[in-house]
């Protein structure tokens, strides 16, 4: 076991409040990510999910006698990338072990995992925490300790039948990089964001689809409490959460309840505990202690892991644009920090965005994706791969406004029209006589006329000049909004104020 | 090294391997048997010496990714003691 270090300053900021005094969190997280690869991890199985029970299941995983583990070349490779992502130091040779315990899920009675050479040493995440209310982030550096591949298990049920469990081994040799951080996350919100970091840096890279839904990254939660810059305290690990918000109510409920005991002169157990996210508690896995005795072995039937720095190289070299470095270049081509986070948040949003800015303004086109597109997405519960407006036709949008064809108001109910009835916004802009009115003669026409029809107004406005937006108004609603604004302003202040 | 009765039950149990009180004391003497003979090997001085892999001096094979298995859940299910529509069937798990 490595010795835990504090590298964090104790911020107020972070702090759970308590009876006499306040607590500080101190959390760590082994989050296990399904490796994308066609096969697994030393079978020729499918790691297809959704199909029939044990079809995607060979000789290999269901542990026959005799059949021997080959290992996956692309498991590796896609391993050492994620490790690159992270900054990490990569083991040019790394051992695998066996993990023993009984479950009917695991036919081996041993999981093959690496405990003493991982493939992926030291790392570093960096994460923004935020949003605040300013719309600031706040930057910080989260330590990845190490790397592991390791073989998943299969899937029990237990609503089945009265009696007895139902086993399906599907999932049973499917590859998972079990990523292991430091003790150095501090509060709730910091956690969120590790996970939603890792998971877009894991999508970037193409290592894991990152899908919490169907299992494809689960956290296991290491929590403790203590005084603020104090020891670290006596931790509990919760087991296999599956969401970032679980995740955030695991972590508030077990941080209560260890304060709790605390306040009350107690001390705390360490052990293995469960997430109920129906009743929002966590229990213990009582069941769980015994076989904590993993009895870890190198495994006989592997031989170590081995590549040399020109394989790592071509990796490297074959990395994608990452998260921070498409934050900083969306930054130097002009959006603020608010829009470029939120943009590469998500490998769909940085995509979908930079598809629509192509030959068009940046800080325009974020504005339409963040506020409007994910805003409809966000309300609707969609998506964006299931938007309903493609990057063609927001761009379409986007051009319309440009070239002054529509005002910002016009184009607002354009987008929705697109929205619910799909089509090609210029095309509903002409079929719809939605094209504002840059025609002077038309708007000089309605101005006068209303200029007419209330001299009282007019004697006000040149008292008062801000009433003027009441003219405006008038102007827009005789013009169905379809006037050129500016032009509106510019001729109303000429005919009223000479 | 040696082991105790305790253990010898404790090792047990984490086999999943049901032994009597008496078999578990016999299985004590003959592990401290076998344990003080494989303990010969500690006077062989092995300082800078990194630990055999393998007989043979060889890299690990590798597989390519491809899906070329599976598909059998009859075959894979054929032995179990109880299934049900190819589902592996076991006394009830539940935490």
């Amino acid at each position: 076991m490595t010795e835990l270090v504090d590298v964090r300053t104790p911020n107020p900021k972070n702090f759970f409040p308590g009876e006499d005094h306040d607590w500080e969190l101190v959390i760590g997280l082994e989050v296990h990510a399904q490796v994308t690869s066609n096969a697994k991890l030393f079978s020729g199985a499918s790691t297809a999910f959704g199909s029939e029970q044990n079809s995607n299941v060979s000789l290999v995983d269901a542990a026959m006698p005799g059949m021997l583990p080959v290992i996956n070349e692309e498991c590796v490779r896609q391993a050492v990338k994620t490790g690159l992502g992270m900054s990490a130091v990569i083991n040019k040779r790394s051992v695998f072990d066996r993990k023993n315990y009984f479950y009917p899920d695991l036919p081996q009675g041993y999981q093959i995992s690496q405990l003493y050479h991982p493939i992926v040493g030291e790392g570093t995440i960096t994460v923004q925490v935020g949003p605040d209310k300013a719309g600031k982030f706040e930057t910080v550096e989260i330590g990845v300790e190490r790397l592991h591949l390791e073989q998943d298990a299969g899937k029990s049920m237990h609503d089945q039948h009265p009696t007895m469990s139902f086993v399906d081994l599907n999932r049973s040799g499917v590859a998972l990089m079990e990523i292991v951080s430091k003790p150095d996350i501090r509060s709730i919100d910091e956690a969120k964001a590790y996970v939603t970091k890792l998971r877009s840096i894991l999508r970037y890279l193409g290592t894991c689809d990152g899908n919490m839904d169907q299992g494809s990254m689960r956290a296991d939660v290491n929590v403790s409490v203590r005084k603020p810059g104090g020891d670290f305290g006596t931790r509990c690990e919760i087991k296999n959460v599956n969401s970032i918000r679980f995740m955030g109510q695991a972590i508030e409920y077990e941080a209560k309840r260890q304060i709790d005991i605390l306040e009350e002169g107690g001390s705390i157990d360490q052990e293995t505990r469960l997430f109920d996210p129906v009743k929002v508690e966590t229990r213990s896995m009582r069941s769980k202690e015994e076989a904590h005795d993993y009895r870890y072995f190198p495994d006989p039937d592997l031989l170590p892991l081995e590549f040399d720095d020109a394989y790592i190289e071509e990796i490297r070299a074959s990395l994608p644009e990452l998260p921070d470095q498409k934050r900083a270049r969306f930054m130097e081509e002009g959006l603020s920090e608010y829009d470029a986070s939120i943009l590469v948040s998500d490998k769909s949003y940085a995509d979908y965005f930079e598809k629509v800015a192509e030959g068009r303004d940046s800080k325009t086109t974020a504005n339409w994706v963040i506020n409007d597109l994910l805003g409809a997405l966000n309300k609707a519960g969609k998506d964006l791969d299931n938007s309903p407006i493609s990057p063609h036709q927001l761009g379409g949008i986007i051009d319309l406004i440009k070239a002054d064809t529509i005002s910002g108001k016009i184009a607002k109910d354009l987008f929705e029209i697109v929205w619910n009835e799909g089509g090609d916004p210029a095309k509903i802009v002409e079929d719809r006589g939605m094209a504002q009115v840059t025609d002077t003669g038309a708007i000089e026409a309605a101005i006068d006329e209303i200029i007419a029809a209330n001299p009282d107004k007019v004697a006000e406005v040149r008292e008062k000049p801000k009433m003027i937006g009441w003219f405006v108004g008038q102007v827009m609603a005789a013009t169905g909004g379809k006037a050129n604004p500016k032009a509106v302003n510019e001729l109303l202040q000429k005919k009223i104020n000479g | 090294m040696s082991v105790d009765t305790a253990t010898v039950k404790r090792v047990a149990k984490l086999s999943r391997i049901a032994i009597t009180d008496e078999r578990a004391e016999s299985m004590r003497e003959e592990l401290n048997t076998i344990l003080g003979f494989v303990e010969q090997l500690n006077d062989v001085n092995v300082d800078g010496v990194e630990p055999m892999t393998s007989v043979v001096d060889m890299e690990m094979r590798k597989r390519v990714d491809e899906v070329n298995d599976g598909n059998m859940a009859a075959d894979v299910t054929a032995n179990a003691p109880a299934q049900e529509d190819h589902f592996f069937m076991v006394p009830k798990v539940v935490e």
